[in-house]
C-alpha cells in the first residue's frame, strides 16, 4: 500500500515495474492513469489544487477501504498538484491481486472514491479565462454501486 | 479554531485561512455566524449544497459538533482523479 501527493511527473512503467518488483505472488495488474484533456483546444493549463494533510490521509483510508474488500497484493495512488499542460498525467493508482476480477474491481473503486472523497479541485484557464471545475452528480452516484 | 478555505470558497472569502472566535456549537451556527459579518462570506456560502466540510480533516456534516475541534475545512465537492 502506497499514497503519493506530489507536483512532479511520474512514470507509469517504473511505478508498475517497481510495484511488483521481487514478487511471484501477482496474478494481475492493473493500472490506470488520468490525463489533463483538452475538449476545445482552448484550454492552456490545468491547476490542481489539494489540501495537505488531508490529502494523504483521504488517499490511506481508500486505499485501506480496498484492501479490506479485495484480496490484493498490493495498491499504488500518485496523484500530482499544481499546474499541469494538455496531455499530461494527473494522476494514476495501481491494484495488484493473485487474480484478475478483484484487480479490475479495486482499481474502479479506488478511482471512484478518490474522485469524490479526496480533497482535489481542478481550475482550468483557457482564452477565456479560468473557471473551478464543477464535480458530477454521476462521480456521486458512482460511489452508490460499491 | 483555525478555519481554511479550498478553491472557489477561499477565492470568494479572499483568504487561505484565518483563526475563528466563536460560541457556535456546530459547524452551521459558525457559518451563519460569518454570513452575517460579511458579504464577502455571505456569497461563498449562500448554496450550503456546494460546500463540504472537513473537521480537524476528515470530511464531515454542517450539523457536526465545533467542541474540541483544531481546524475546520470548507471547500467546494472534489474534483480529483
Amino acid at each position: 500500500m502506497a499514497v503519493r501527493v506530489q507536483r512532479e511527473d511520474f512514470d507509469l512503467g517504473s511505478e508498475l515495474r517497481a510495484l511488483r518488483e521481487g514478487r511471484t505472488d501477482i496474478g494481475a495488474l492493473v493500472s490506470f492513469s488520468g490525463l489533463v484533456r483538452d475538449d476545445t483546444g482552448d484550454l492552456q493549463e490545468l491547476e490542481l489544487e489539494h489540501y495537505p494533510g488531508m490529502t494523504e490521509a483521504a488517499l490511506a483510508e481508500i486505499e485501506a477501504e480496498a484492501h479490506k474488500r479485495w484480496d490484493l497484493n498490493a495498491t499504488l495512488i500518485v496523484h500530482r498538484y499544481g499546474p499541469l499542460k494538455p496531455g499530461e498525467q494527473i494522476m494514476m493508482v495501481a491494484a495488484a491481486s493473485p487474480h484478475r476480477k478483484a484487480a479490475f474491481e479495486a482499481a474502479d473503486f479506488l478511482m471512484d472514491f478518490l474522485k469524490s472523497r479526496a480533497p482535489f479541485w481542478k481550475k482550468e484557464t483557457g482564452v477565456k479565462g479560468a473557471e473551478w471545475v464543477d464535480a458530477k452528480d454521476t462521480d456521486e452516484a458512482a460511489l452508490k454501486r460499491w | 479554531m483555525d478555519v481554511v478555505y479550498f478553491a472557489w470558497v477561499r477565492e470568494r472569502i479572499g483568504l487561505p485561512r484565518e483563526t475563528v472566535e466563536t460560541t457556535a456549537s456546530t459547524v452551521g451556527e459558525l457559518v451563519a455566524e460569518l454570513r452575517a459579518r460579511e458579504d464577502r462570506y455571505d456569497l461563498a456560502f449562500s448554496d450550503l449544497t456546494v460546500v463540504r466540510v472537513a473537521v480537524d480533516q476528515v470530511l464531515a456534516d454542517f450539523d457536526a459538533p465545533l467542541k474540541d475541534v483544531r481546524e475546520l475545512a470548507f471547500f467546494p465537492p472534489m474534483t480529483g482523479g
